[in-house]
C-alpha cells in the first residue's frame, strides 16, 4: 500500500508465482533463465521445493515475483497446494517432446482451477523448444498468436524432430481453459522473458495491492517484514476461506 | 630395543595374507567340502551381523551431541587381564572350529599367546612411549622366546586350518602387536605374501619422496584408472554391439552398489544401466534367496578379489561390491547409509506399506529424482569418508567463546516451530541448537550433508529451498521440513578460496538449515533466517565463521610443529565427533587420499575387530608407518612417511592427544545451544 503511494520512481508489488509440472520438463531451469540468466546441462532433480525471487520491471510499475520452484516428482505432489495456495499466478510446464507431460500439465490445471485463488493467472508453457527443428523466430510468431504460424509448427514437426506435442494442441487446451500459452527454450532462452512479463501484464493491479504475498518483504530488512507479516496472516486466512468455498 | 622400521612389515601384510587365505578357501568350494565353505560362511555372517547390531546400539547411544552425563562407551565386558587374555587368544577361532577342535589345542594356544600379549606390549613401546601405553602391560614379560613361540603356534594353528578363514582379523590382530620379536618368524610362516587388492591399493614403490601421490604407480593395475571410476557408463545401443566393451567397463569399477526388491526389481545400481546389468541382478537375486530359502541368511563372500557383502532390510536387498580392501563391518555401515537415504525419501511406514500391497512394486518410481543422492552418497564411500568410517562429525574449528556467541544468537532468534538449527560450513558443523529432550543423530546430519555439499542438486538451484524429509534417526515414522539458504563465504571476488576448494571439492559456502515438524512453518523459518543472518553480521560471527572456512583445516605440521606425521584421524568418542588435519600437502589427489583412507580402514578394522582388545595396533609398510590407538575416550589413527621412526610416531600420537585436549572445545561442539 505504501509502495504505491510513496515510492517517486515506479509502484512495486510483488507476485507469487508457482511452477508446477511433471519431473524433468525444465522447471527449474526456466526460472534459473529468469532469475540468473544461466543455464545448466543435466541439472539435478529439484528437491522438495526451491524459493527464488526476482524484480520485473514493466513500463508503469516494478513487479517483484516470489517464485515457488517445486519438485515435480509424484511423491511431491500432496505439497503442492502449500505452494499455489494464495498465489495469483502459476506456470504449468510441459515437455514439447513428452506427450505424458502434457497429459500431467492439464491435470495441474484442473486441480489449480478447482483449488486454487479463484482469478489466478495460469501460463501454459511449453518447454524444450531448441529440441524441435523450428527456430526461433518461427516458435515467437507461433507465441504471438497466429494461427498461420501453428501450421507452420507443424510441417516442422512433421520433418522429423523431437516434438511430439504441436503447438496447434497447445494453444488449443490453453485457449479452451483460458490460459496464457507460450512455447519456450530455458537451454537457449526464446520466450522465457515473455512468459514472466505476460504473466506480470495478466495480473490486474488492483489484485496484487491486496495480495502482498507472505513473505514479501525478501531477504533482508527486517523492519518491514513485521509489518508484511500483518498483511500476510490476513492474506492467508482468506485464502483458506476461499480454498473451502469451491 | 631395535625392532623398527621394515620388520613389522611381515606382520601387516601376514593379515593380508591370511584375508587372502580366506578368499582362496571361500571361493572355490572344494570337492566334497561345498557344505562346510557354505556353513563357515554363514557363521561368518552371524558373526557380523552381531557386530552390526552391536554398533547400531553403540551408535543410538551416541545420539546425543552432549554426551557427558548420558554416554557410557560401549565397550565389550572388560574381563580381568587374565581372562581378557585367554578370550582374546582363543574366541575368535571358536566360532569357526568349534566343530573340528578338540578343547586341549584351545587350551595350549590359550595359555601361550597370553604370553605373548602381554609380552609385546610392554616390548614393542618401552622405547619412548612408556608412559603412554604401559597401562596395557603390567605384568612382567617372560622370555621373548615364549612369546614368539606362542604366537607362532597359533598362527600355524590357522593357517593350518580353513575354518581360519573369518577368524583372519581377529586373530591376526594381537599377533601383529609382537612386531619386533617375532617378525622374521612370521614372514617364514606366511610365505611371501601374496598382495591383496586392498593391500595393492596403497602400495607403492619404495623410496618415493611422497609414496601416496601417484606417480609412483605405473606397477599397479588396481590403482592407476582409479581417476575414471566415476566416469559413467554409457547406455547400450540398439543393437547391443557396445555392450561388450560397456561390460568390461563396469566390471573395472571398484566399486559397486546394488538396491533391489526381495522380488529381484532392480531399484538403484551405481554404475551401469539395467539392460547392460540386469543379468547380474538376477543372478545376485538368485544368489540371496537360495540362502533365504534355506532361512540361512546370507551376508557375505568373496569372489575373484571383491568382497560381495549383502544387507537385507525389510523388502529390500543392498549389496555392496568392494575390491577396495573394506572389511564387511564397514561396508555394512556404508549400505546402512544408503538404505537410511531410501528411508530418509519414503519414510519407513510408507516403504513397508507399499511392499505389503504389491511384493512386486517398482520403487525406482517413489524414488523418481533420488539418484544423484544415492550416488553421491555411493561416491563419497568410493573416495573414502572419514565420516562414514568413525561414525563421527566433523566440526569447524571456532573458539569457545565465538561459538557461544553463535549459540545465543541461534538461541535469540529462534521461532516457535524450530526442532532443530543448524549452521553447517562447507561439510562441517559450525553451531546446532536443539530442544533438551531430542538430540540430533549422526547418520541423520550425514544424509544432510550429503544432499546440501556432495549433490549439487539444492545449491545449483539458488534461492532457498524447501524440503520435506525423513530423518531415520530422529523418527523414521514421519517427515520434517527443512528450511535451507546458503550464505557465501567468499562475498567479493574471493581471495585465495584454493585451499578448501581443492581439498574437500565440496563449495565453501556456509549453509543454514532450520528443521520444524510443521509444513507451514516456511516463512516462519525464513524469518528467522533473516534475523539470524542480521544479528550474525551484526555481531561479527558471520565474519568469523567465514575466515575460518576460508583458512580452511591446519595442517599436520601447523598442530605438531616438525612432526612426522601426514596425518591423522581423532575421534572424540564422547562427542561422537573427530577432526583431522588438511589433506595437503600429501594427500591432494584423489588416489593419494584413497590411499590414505583404505589404510585408515585397515588400521579401523584391526583394531574394531571382534575380540581383538586391541588398544594399540602399530602398522609398518613399505609406503607408511601408521598407528591407531583406541582408549574408551578416543580413537586416534596417524599415519606418517615410510622413514619414519616409530618413536616419533608415538611421540607425534601423543603431541596430536595433547592438541587436542587443549582445543577441545575449538574442534568440538560440546553441548551445544539447547532449549
Amino acid at each position: 500500500m505504501a509502495d504505491t503511494a510513496a515510492a517517486p520512481p515506479k509502484p512495486s508489488s510483488s507476485v507469487k508465482l508457482v511452477l508446477l509440472g511433471e519431473a524433468a520438463v525444465g522447471k527449474s531451469s526456466l526460472v534459473l533463465r529468469f532469475v540468473n540468466n544461466d543455464f545448466q546441462e543435466n541439472k539435478e532433480p529439484t528437491i522438495g521445493a526451491a524459493f527464488l525471487t526476482q524484480k520485473s520491471h514493466l513500463p508503469h510499475r516494478t513487479i517483484k515475483f516470489e517464485i515457488w520452484d517445486t519438485a515435480g516428482q509424484e511423491r511431491f505432489a500432496s505439497l503442492a497446494p502449500m505452494y499455489y495456495r494464495n498465489a495469483q499466478s502459476a506456470l504449468v510446464v510441459y515437455d514439447l517432446t513428452k506427450p505424458t507431460s502434457l497429459v500431467k500439465a492439464k491435470h495441474w490445471v484442473a486441480e489449480l482451477q478447482r483449488q486454487a485463488s479463484p482469478g489466478i493467472v495460469i501460463a501454459l508453457v511449453g518447454n524444450k523448444l531448441d529440441l524441435t527443428n523450428e527456430d526461433a523466430t518461427v516458435s515467437r510468431e507461433a507465441n504471438s498468436g497466429e494461427g498461420a504460424d501453428a501450421v507452420g509448427g507443424e510441417v516442422a514437426e512433421e520433418g522429423g524432430d523431437a516434438r511430439k506435442i504441436s503447438t496447434k494442441e497447445g494453444r488449443e487446451y490453453a485457449e479452451e481453459e483460458g490460459l496464457l500459452f507460450f512455447e519456450t527454450s530455458a537451454k537457449t532462452g526464446v520466450s522465457v522473458q515473455e512468459v514472466f512479463t505476460a504473466i506480470a501484464n495478466a495480473i490486474p493491479e488492483t489484485q496484487m495491492k491486496g495480495a502482498k504475498g507472505p513473505g514479501a518483504t525478501g531477504a533482508g530488512t527486517g523492519q518491514t517484514a513485521l509489518g508484511s507479516e500483518r498483511v500476510n496472516l490476513n492474506q492467508r486466512a482468506e485464502g483458506a476461506k476461499e480454498g473451502c468455498a469451491c | 630395543m631395535g625392532h623398527d622400521g621394515e620388520d613389522s612389515l611381515a606382520t601387516s601384510e601376514g593379515g593380508e595374507e591370511l584375508a587372502n587365505d580366506r578368499s582362496k578357501a571361500t571361493s572355490p568350494p572344494r570337492d566334497g567340502e561345498d557344505e562346510s565353505t557354505i556353513r563357515v560362511l554363514k557363521e561368518e555372517g552371524a558373526e557380523t551381523s552381531s557386530k552390526v547390531e552391536s554398533s547400531t546400539i553403540s551408535q543410538a547411544r551416541f545420539q546425543s551431541l552432549e554426551t557427558e552425563q548420558e554416554y557410557r562407551p560401549p565397550l565389550p565386558p572388560r574381563p580381568t587381564n587374565v581372562n581378557l587374555l585367554r578370550e582374546g587368544s582363543y574366541s575368535p577361532k571358536s566360532s569357526l572350529q568349534r566343530s573340528r577342535k578338540t578343547s586341549r589345542p584351545q587350551l595350549l594356544s590359550t595359555a601361550t599367546t597370553a604370553l605373548s600379549r602381554t609380552d609385546i606390549h610392554t616390548q614393542s613401546y618401552q622405547d619412548g612411549s612408556r608412559e603412554t601405553f604401559d597401562a596395557s602391560a603390567q605384568t612382567t614379560p617372560p622370555s621373548k622366546a615364549t612369546a614368539a613361540f606362542g604366537s607362532i603356534k597359533r598362527i600355524k594353528d590357522l593357517s593350518g586350518s580353513e575354518g581360519g578363514d573369518s577368524a583372519s582379523v581377529k586373530s591376526y590382530a594381537p599377533s601383529l602387536e609382537t612386531g619386533g620379536d617375532v617378525e622374521s618368524l612370521l614372514g617364514e610362516v606366511l610365505g611371501a605374501s601374496q598382495e591383496s587388492p586392498a593391500w595393492r591399493l596403497h602400495s607403492t614403490q619404495n623410496g618415493a619422496l611422497n609414496p601416496f601421490d601417484s606417480v609412483a604407480y605405473e606397477d599397479d593395475e588396481a590403482t592407476v584408472d582409479f581417476y575414471r571410476e566415476f566416469d559413467e557408463i554409457g547406455a547400450v545401443a540398439a543393437d547391443g554391439e557396445n555392450e561388450e566393451q560397456l561390460l568390461n567397463q563396469w566390471k573395472s569399477k571398484r566399486k559397486h552398489f546394488l538396491i533391489l526388491s526381495s522380488a529381484g526389481k532392480p531399484i538403484y545400481n551405481r554404475h551401469g544401466d539395467d539392460n547392460l546389468i540386469s543379468g547380474y541382478i538376477g543372478i545376485i537375486q538368485t544368489i540371496i534367496s537360495f540362502y533365504e530359502g534355506a532361512h540361512d541368511q546370507l551376508k557375505g563372500f568373496t569372489a575373484a578379489g571383491a568382497r560381495f557383502v549383502v544387507m537385507s532390510q525389510g523388502p529390500l536387498y543392498l549389496v555392496a561390491i568392494s575390491k577396495l580392501g573394506e572389511n564387511d563391518l564397514q561396508l555394512r555401515v556404508q549400505l546402512e547409509a544408503l538404505y537410511m537415504q531410501i528411508l530418509s525419501t519414503l519414510t519407513l511406514p510408507n516403504l513397508t506399506h507399499m511392499f505389503s500391497n504389491r511384493p512386486s512394486t517398482d520403487l525406482r518410481r517413489p524414488l523418481q529424482g533420488t539418484e544423484p543422492l544415492l550416488s553421491a552418497l555411493a561416491d563419497t564411500f568410493t573416495r573414502g569418508s572419514p565420516p562414514t568410517l568413525l561414525s563421527a562429525l566433523e566440526c569447524l574449528k571456532v573458539r569457545k567463546t565465538h561459538r557461544q556467541v553463535i549459540n545465543d544468537t541461534l538461541l535469540r532468534t529462534r521461532c516457535e516451530t524450530l526442532l532443530y538449527g543448524l549452521i553447517v560450513a562447507s561439510g562441517r558443523l559450525v553451531s546446532v541448537v536443539r530442544p533438551r529432550k531430542h538430540s540430533l543423530h549422526p547418520s541423520d546430519l550425514q544424509l544432510i550433508f550429503n544432499m546440501l555439499f556432495e549433490a549439487r542438486g539444492v545449491k545449483a538451484g539458488g534461492g532457498e529451498n524447501w524440503i520435506p524429509l525423513c530423518l531415520p534417526g530422529f523418527n523414521k515414522n514421519g517427515y520434517l521440513y527443512m528450511y535451507v539458504s546458503f550464505v557465501s563465504a567468499y562475498e567479493s571476488g574471493g581471495e585465495e578460496g584454493r585451499e578448501g576448494q581443492n581439498e574437500t571439492g565440496k563449495p565453501d559456502d556456509i549453509a543454514i538449515l532450520l528443521i520444524s515438524a510443521n509444513k507451514e512453518s516456511f516463512y516462519d523459518l525464513r524469518k528467522m533466517r533473516d534475523s539470524l543472518v542480521e544479528e550474525l553480521e551484526a555481531n561479527g560471527s558471520m565474519a568469523i565463521i567465514k575466515s575460518a572456512v576460508r583458512r580452511g583445516r591446519p595442517t599436520a605440521t601447523d598442530i605438531v610443529p616438525g612432526t612426522v606425521l601426514r596425518h591423522f584421524l581423532y575421534k572424540s568418542r564422547a562427542n561422537v565427533q573427530f577432526t583431522m588435519p588438511s589433506y595437503e600437502p600429501s594427500f591432494t589427489t584423489l588416489l593419494a587420499k584413497r590411499r590414505l583412507l583404505s589404510l585408515y580402514h585397515a588400521l579401523h578394522a584391526s583394531v574394531h575387530a571382534k575380540n581383538a582388545h586391541l588398544k594399540v595396533h602399530h602398522c609398518i609398510s613399505r609406503e607408511s608407518i601408521s598407528l591407531a590407538w583406541v582408549t574408551p575416550l578416543f580413537e586416534l589413527y596417524c599415519v606418517a612417511g615410510p622413514h619414519a621412526s616409530r618413536n616419533a610416531l608415538a611421540q607425534s600420537a601423543n603431541k596430536v592427544i595433547q592438541w587436542v585436549r587443549r582445543e577441545e572445545e575449538r574442534v568440538f561442539i560440546i553441548g551445544g545451544a539447547v532449549f
